[in-house]
């Protein structure tokens, strides 16, 4: 492409700062989950204007202002809609999508489900931190049995939703759990789930440190166990994944869980697209093809 | 009176009334006649009553008129529905051994047709639709000729077996009439032109795809799915990205999606999808991504008659999203307006960065339309507005934003968007109230300065919006007796009315609203002030359209007719309010629907 531009300098930590400082709170697990994004983007060298971040609603929401990628910081719960369309008009950007669990499991959960069935390749970062925050601390959809919160004080009744045998089960071809805590882990995980061709789902444990007081990094530090540490497990094997994503207690394991890579995306299924990004598109109906439509209505 | 001819046709759902409509429509269109059909319906797949009304004539046919000419009932029901409707000079075409007719009216010609002796009904069970459809053509003058070639192509792809034979039926059909009924009147005439025929619905989505559309998406809901329907059926022809999505929350969302990375998008539903849309709208208009979307009325509230008409949207569309947001709407006039009207929008929602709303409603988006095809432009004006794409965008460094800022104050409200992938133009689109350059002003760097500046550059575009549509114009005699106010749809029954009062002694002129949103309010009251006597025509209960002019405008006027009961005005229905009230007898009528649908 002739810009006239120079050859690009390599990408560095620096460009992917963005406007403002993050406002979260200090502690807050939202910094690590940043930092391994922008970590995964300098070491795959994707061009920064190449990528768009989007996002929901909420307190991991606001991840796109705190990144200088393009951006999209939408309603709540319908980021993974919007991130369809944006991907669908220009499958050559990099899609992330990034919010919380609130955001993407409670008022999303119907976008979350069929964005997955559908393979719609991008990344969907969720922020769990198991509790709502930026309404200043109710239960959220994986809030466990018993937590104490404003909207349940008297502690939770309702079953928490298990994110990652749901991700399974509706056909998410990439799912993968991570802990704030764990930074080069999380950063590998998120290169690997912007690298996979199709819905990679990614559910990072990413602590409350204002409002959940249970789930903790204390809490999880001695819990979180690599499958990546464990040599026989086979990521391809889709029932093996089912059954350790059910593990919870002691021994909760983050890692990837799943990846299959014999499912054609979202974009990659729809022969409109053969000819390259509709945003590049012709705009114009051909003649003939005009003339062929109005002659099937004589 | 312009000359023109009615057919009634009714039964059960699934028992076949489409292909007959859809084979006279044909012929009449290729015999270069004009056509109107109206299809009333139920929320029913197999059974209860359907009953389209086909009118054609040599001129312009706008609306299904007031007079069936020839009724053809294809079970018991429908006889007894509507044979009283007939009057002197139409005929019942009915299979003689299934269906008994009721006490016809003077001079009403009764048709029996005995079935099993012109066709072998054990193999054929619509045998009596086709021998119907000869013996209607027979009756009307037209030779047999072009229902041949049209039932040709209808059943070319069962083989020459099924031509054959149903063309076999028709000449039956044809030829027993020929030698039994009495011919009607004035038999249709044949002009020189060809005409092509489609519902709104395909005249919206063609529209769109003539406006550059690259993404529709849709969640079924009658009346709207004909759009998806062509969308689908013609986007890999069309390149357009076509998807059915999980709801009209994710279609709204999706839209927004891809129109924000750079392409037209559109979608169309009803009343009750357009309501789970509404958050959405509130995003198109504050990250200023044009989005167009179509709302094709039924009768609500909520689930409503799903089937049915009416014009009960438009507090809702004016009222979508909370907030203070430009927005535009426009209500096609008719379904060749559908058409005409989807690269208009799209031109206004995409200079002036904001949702365009279309206020279509059952009647144009199921009714179908002859129009000359020279009238169907799919090279029509596309106007991006300030749009910054890789092709003209002059980056300046790929890793920073320069001196862009995605929402500049101007003048004009417009700040030049460039659509992600674009080096140089890095910005963060968002819902939350921002500054010129996308950080959000909600949170820490929440100020009064800033959000007024930002709230009133948006309002600002309102006044290039109003500059851009032009004002309506009233038709007809300027001095009339009685000026008829309506919106949208009612565009045809109410020159049709405006006709048939002149005819009557009273002359009468017309005034049509398209744009809704922004409201040409001191062009309509310039108007209105040489008026003697005003009477708002619309297809609801509360008079929407009375209250919002005269929220707008403080004009009420002297007048209102109105009807709710799911089915469209006839013509005869405002020429009798319009005599009822300019005799003072009453302010408001509400029309009965004489035809039990």
């Amino acid at each position: 492409m002739a810009t006239g531009l120079a050859v690009p300098k390599q990408l560095v930590m620096a460009d992917l700062k963005g406007k403002i400082d993050p406002d979260w709170c200090p502690g807050c697990g939202d910094f690590g989950v940043l930092a391994a994004v922008q970590k995964a983007l300098v070491e795959l060298q994707i061009p920064n204007h190449e990528v768009i971040t989007i996002s929901g609603i909420g307190c991991s929401s606001n991840f796109p202002g705190y990144i200088n990628t393009y951006g999209m910081h939408t309603l709540h719960g319908r980021a993974l809609a919007v991130a369809t369309g944006v991907k669908l008009a220009n499958h050559e950007l990099t899609v992330l999508v990034t919010g919380g669990d609130g955001d993407g499991f409670g008022i999303g959960g119907n976008h979350f489900v069929h964005s997955m069935r559908r393979n719609v390749d991008l990344l969907y970062i969720v922020m769990d931190n198991q509790i709502y925050g930026l309404t200043t601390g109710q239960t959220s959809p994986t809030s466990r049995i018993g937590m104490k919160t404003k909207s349940m004080p008297f502690g939770n009744i309702e079953a928490p939703v298990n994110p990652i045998s749901l991700a399974l089960a509706a056909g998410a071809t990439f799912v993968a759990r991570g802990f704030s805590g764990e930074q080069k882990h999380l950063t590998e995980l998120i290169k690997q789930g912007i690298e996979h061709r199709g819905f990679s789902f990614l559910d990072v444990f990413s602590p409350c440190v204002t409002y959940n007081h249970d789930n903790t990094y204390q809490w999880f530090r001695p819990r979180v166990k690599k499958l990546e540490d464990d040599p026989a497990y086979d990521p391809a094997d889709w029932m093996a994944a089912m059954e350790r994503s059910l593990l919870w207690g002691d021994e909760i394991p983050i890692g990837r869980f799943f990846e299959r890579t014999d499912v054609s995306t979202l974009h990659g299924a729809e022969p409109v697209l053969n000819e390259g990004p509709l945003v590049r598109s012709d705009t114009r109906i051909p003649p003939d093809l005009a003339r062929s439509f109005i002659e099937e209505l004589m | 009176m312009k000359q023109t001819f009615a057919i009634g046709i009714g039964g059960a759902a699934g028992q076949g009334v489409a292909t007959p409509g859809d084979i006279f429509a044909k012929i009449f269109s290729r015999r270069g006649l004009h056509l109107n059909a109206y299809n009333a319906y139920q929320s029913i797949i197999r059974g209860g009553h359907t009953f389209l009304t086909i009118r054609t004539g040599p001129e312009k046919v706008t609306n299904m008129g007031d007079r069936i000419d020839l009724l053809i009932p294809l079970n018991q029901d429908t006889m007894d529905r509507h044979l009283g409707l007939l009057t002197a000079g139409a005929a019942c075409v009915y299979n003689a051994e299934t269906i008994k007719p009721g006490a016809a009216g003077d001079g009403v010609q009764l048709c029996p047709l005995p079935v099993s002796k012109l066709a072998d009904i054990t193999r054929n069970k619509v045998a009596q639709n086709t021998l119907a459809i000869g013996a209607a053509l027979s009756m009307m003058g037209i030779g047999f000729q072009g229902l041949e070639s049209v039932l040709t192509e209808q059943f070319k792809k069962k083989g020459e077996a099924v031509v054959a034979e149903n063309v076999g039926l028709a000449r039956a059909g044809y030829d027993y009439a020929t030698l039994n009924f009495k011919p009607f009147a004035s038999p249709l005439p044949m002009t020189e032109n060809r005409y092509a025929v489609f519902s709104g619905n395909v005249a919206m989505a063609m529209g769109g795809a003539a406006a550059g559309v690259k993404f529709y998406c849709a969640y079924p809901m009658s009346p709207s799915t004909g759009v998806l329907h062509w969308m689908a059926a013609h986007a890999r022809k069309a390149g357009i990205m076509v998807r059915q999505v999980e709801d009209e929350i994710g279609v709204i969302n999706m839209a927004i999606g891809a129109a924000h990375a750079g392409v037209r998008a559109m979608c169309a539903t009803s009343g009750g999808g357009f309501a789970l849309m509404s958050e959405g709208l509130g995003m198109s208009a504050m990250i200023e991504t044009p989005v167009v979307v179509i709302n094709c009325q039924r009768a609500g509230p909520s689930t409503g008659v799903p089937t049915k008409t009416e014009q009960g949207d438009l507090w809702q569309m004016l009222g979508a999203a909370f907030g203070d947001y430009p927005r535009v709407i426009a209500a096609p006039l008719d379904i060749g307006d559908c058409f005409r009207l989807i690269p208009e929008i799209f031109n206004i929602a995409d200079r002036f960065q904001c949702p365009g709303m279309v206020l279509c409603d059952l009647l144009l988006s199921e009714g179908r339309l002859s129009v000359d095809p020279r009238d169907l432009d799919f090279n029509p004006i596309i106007d991006r507005g300030e749009l910054i794409t890789r092709a003209n965008g002059a980056p300046s460094g790929p890793r920073t934003n320069g001196a862009y800022k995605r929402y500049q104050i101007s003048e004009s409200g417009i700040s030049p968007r460039a659509i992600p992938g674009v080096p140089g133009h890095i910005h963060t689109a968002a819902t939350d109230e921002h500054d010129e350059d996308g950080v959000l002003i909600s949170d820490e760097f929440t100020n009064t300065v800033k959000r007024r500046a930002m709230m009133e550059k948006r309002m600002r575009k309102v006044v290039g919006i109003e500059a851009a549509i032009p004002p309506p114009s009233l038709w007809g005699p300027r001095n009339a007796d009685v000026t008829l106010i309506g919106w949208g749809s009612t565009k045809g029954v109410i020159e049709e009315a405006c006709e048939i009062l002149s005819d009557q002694g009273i002359s009468a002129n017309q005034l049509q609203i398209r744009w809704l949103v922004p409201l040409q309010g001191e062009a309509i009251v310039d108007v209105l002030k040489g008026s003697r006597h005003t009477i708002i025509v619309e297809n609801n209960y509360s008079g929407q359209f009375a209250r919002y002019l005269r929220s707008e405008t403080s004009y009420a006027p002297n007048g209102h007719i109105r009807k709710y009961d799911g089915e469209p005005f006839m013509p005869h229905h405002i020429v009798e309010a319009v005599k009822e009230q300019l005799t003072g007898k009453t302010k408001l009528s509400v029309p009965t629907h004489e035809i039990m649908v």
